[in-house]
């Protein structure tokens, strides 16, 4: 997995609440079972007005310059809500985009962005328009997150703090393999298989 | 200490901490499906890992296999073939025990995993797929993760979670005539949002909630992630217990005993404190029917249309008015009575044989009105074959319903079959989102009976107003 530590980019505002990953990537647009080439379906119902023909709605944010090499995508509360697809992730990271900043996030979402090298920066509405603001007076200019620090800083130079889980940002600052990293406390898991399986065997089939 | 239902699950689960703020969770059961589970067993091949414990793990397919008699690996979703072919392949190689075509417990992975009794009280169950959290109606610990997680769910049988704030949501007093777990879970989201849950498990308790059955609390539990919630979970009682007793992959003789004694420990301490608390008055919930394009844009059934000029936040006010443009809706009218094109009871969260009894009753004797296209998708085939064994198939396709092989269909669009384009759809299933259900289809969320009702009326009707009460 790339790791995530610094990132400067270009900002797109899609400041809609509960943009669901129905929305974020067609169930219609997962044709494979693959992880790769999704970013073409990204937003696929918004961004094209045929989705067969692929002609583009010139109005869509991704449409526009210079937000079509956006690397960060500023976006409403609950974010990623509805289905667990992981292909929403894998359709951001296609399509190149590094962190989602949003008042709040689909839970499972969240955690397949971790898990993917995508940062979900989780920022109180109001600084969120800040930021936007910003972006709209300025479209060009990057904004830049610091993992290390948790800062989003925007256009202006006004910096702003965010949370994150100790386990979920060492992931992303590491690019950590977590089915290896878990795979170091073995002993302890198979210490607790042998025990559950004696206190509850009808678990055991 | 006190503790909550869902805290004491979790302790009993706890395998190490990995120094993380996470928690190494054990994981009891994992249920993998032909949509999501497909990539988690490639992905894990490819990183030469193995399947840890597959005894424990099981498979089915449900998303992309089509419902119609007959069926087979071809499927009307363009490229659905690969991911049942790929799937089943995995799955035979890990040994993992996999419900199939044709298989008589093929089903929907939420219908089946209790109906089988793979999923039981006080277990953890993980599933790559949002609606998981459904079986904590049995008093489970079960949440949705992604297939990267799956992975690593089947590779080492754990899972690092960050613990999840606790809530408790109580329905006190006794539900009315007509009124549906359906209904109250609606109720809760339309009240306090579809981000009202982020970051909470929920129980879901009081004395509306011990009298619903348990494929109800299924169906409560089923919604809980609309409502943004990591899970939802109901205290299992004499109810959960008989439910569960008999079931195929359910342990029997002195193993039910055991089992038995330690569910009867599952509940909640009463001075154990939550985050967030949640009180809602049961009897004054009515049939709740949504509107909109988000599971929170609900309304009762005898209910306006809001108007976005009263919503005072902005981003609500313009979700809502992209909603209504979405929908053809206007602000004002009446819901009842819009008129629909088609009616669907089916989906993970509504088509348990209590489900497809409750709409048999409103249907009974009557049809759809005209030029309805009238659907019934039975969760699993074994609610299928029971439900045909007491002649509720007669009673669909008498008033007009199709009644079709078990499988999610059409509760999303995945480039097969689908409604058409600004149809309006009333519908049993869970996420009523732009294009869920066909490109441009307007979809309303109600309960079983009342889509039975509004497919009659060929309007959005109020159930109350189809059966007799009951004496």
């Amino acid at each position: 997995m790339e790791p995530f530590v610094h990132h400067s980019g270009i900002a797109a505002p899609l400041l809609r609440i509960n943009i669901d990953t129905d929305a974020i990537i067609p169930s219609r647009e997962m044709k494979r079972v693959s992880k790769k080439g999704l970013g073409e379906g990204l937003f696929a119902n918004w961004r094209y007005r045929d989705v067969a023909t692929r002609e583009e709605d010139p109005e869509f944010v991704l449409n526009r310059e210079p937000f079509r090499h956006a690397t960060i995508l500023l976006a409403g509360e609950n974010f990623g809500c509805g289905s667990s697809r992981e292909h929403a992730v894998w359709a951001l990271k296609d399509f190149g985009f590094r962190a989602v900043i949003a008042p709040g996030f689909g839970s499972i979402f969240y955690g397949n962005c971790v898990r993917n090298g995508i940062l979900p920066v989780r920022l109180a509405e109001p600084d969120l328009e800040a930021i936007a603001l910003h972006v709209d007076a300025e479209p060009s200019q990057q904004v830049t997150i610091d993992l290390p620090a948790q800062t989003v800083t925007d256009a202006a130079g006004a910096d702003y703090p965010f949370d994150i889980g100790a386990g979920d940002k060492e992931m992303l600052l590491e690019g950590l393999d977590p089915i290896a990293k878990t795979m170091q406390l073995d002993e302890q898991i198979l210490a607790f298989r042998e025990r559950d399986r004696a206190a509850r065997p009808w678990i055991y089939l | 200490m006190a503790r909550t239902l869902a805290e004491k699950i979790w302790s009993q689960h706890a395998v190490a901490d990995p120094g993380d703020g996470t928690t190494l969770l054990y994981i009891d059961r994992i249920f993998l499906h032909e949509r999501t589970g497909s990539i988690a067993l490639q992905g894990l091949e490819a990183a030469g890992r193995s399947v840890r414990d597959p005894e424990q793990v099981f498979c089915t397919m449900d998303h992309i296999v089509d419902t119609f008699p007959g069926r087979s690996d071809i499927t009307i979703m363009p490229g659905g073939t690969e991911f049942i072919t790929a799937t089943r392949a995995a799955a035979t190689d890990a040994g993992i025990r996999t419900f199939d075509i044709g298989d008589p417990s093929q089903g929907i992975v939420h219908v089946v995993s209790p109906e089988l009794g793979i999923a039981l009280p006080g277990v953890t169950l993980v599933c790559p797929d949002s609606h998981t959290g459904t079986v904590g109606g049995l008093g489970a610990l079960a949440w949705g993760i992604g297939s990267t997680e799956a992975e690593h769910a089947l590779a080492t049988k754990t899972l690092a979670v960050a613990k999840p704030k606790q809530m408790r949501v109580t329905y006190s007093g006794q539900l009315p005539f007509g009124v549906t777990a359906k209904d109250m879970i609606l109720a809760l989201i339309g009240r306090h949002t579809a981000s009202g849950g982020i970051g909470y498990v929920v129980e879901f308790a009081g004395e509306a909630v011990r009298a619903l059955d348990v494929e109800a609390r299924l169906t409560l539990c089923n919604m809980a992630v609309e409502f943004g919630a990591w899970s939802g979970i109901v205290a299992p009682d004499e109810k959960t217990f008989e439910y569960v007793r008999g079931r195929p992959y359910a342990p029997t003789g002195e193993d039910w005993d055991e089992a038995l004694a330690h569910w009867r420990s599952l509940a909640t301490d009463e001075d154990a404190a939550f985050d967030r608390e949640i009180e809602l008055d049961a009897a004054a919930i009515v049939p709740q029917v949504t509107w909109g394009t988000s599971p929170q844009h609900e309304l009762p059934v005898d209910g306006a249309i809001p108007d976005p000029a009263g919503e005072a936040d902005t981003s609500r006010r313009k979700a809502m008015e992209r909603a209504l443009d979405y929908m053809a809706l206007a602000p004002g009218r009446a819901l009842a009575g819009t008129p629909i094109d088609a009616a669907f009871i089916g989906s993970c969260t509504n088509s348990r044989l209590s489900d497809l009894r409750a709409a048999a009753e409103v249907l009974r004797g009557r049809h759809v009105a005209d030029g309805i296209r009238a659907i019934c998708v039975p969760g699993s085939s074994r609610v299928k074959a029971a439900a045909e064994a007491e002649g509720l198939d007669r009673v669909f396709t008498a008033a007009g319903f199709e009644w079709r092989e078990s499988g999610c269909s059409m509760c999303f669009f995945a480039g097969g079959e689908h409604f058409g384009r600004e149809e309006r759809v009333i519908t049993s299933t869970n996420r009523n989102f732009e294009n869920r259900q066909g490109p441009g289809t307007r979809s309303h969320l109600a309960s079983p009976t009342t889509v039975a009702a509004s497919a009659i009326a060929g309007r959005i009707a109020d159930v109350r107003e189809f059966a007799p009460e009951e004496v």
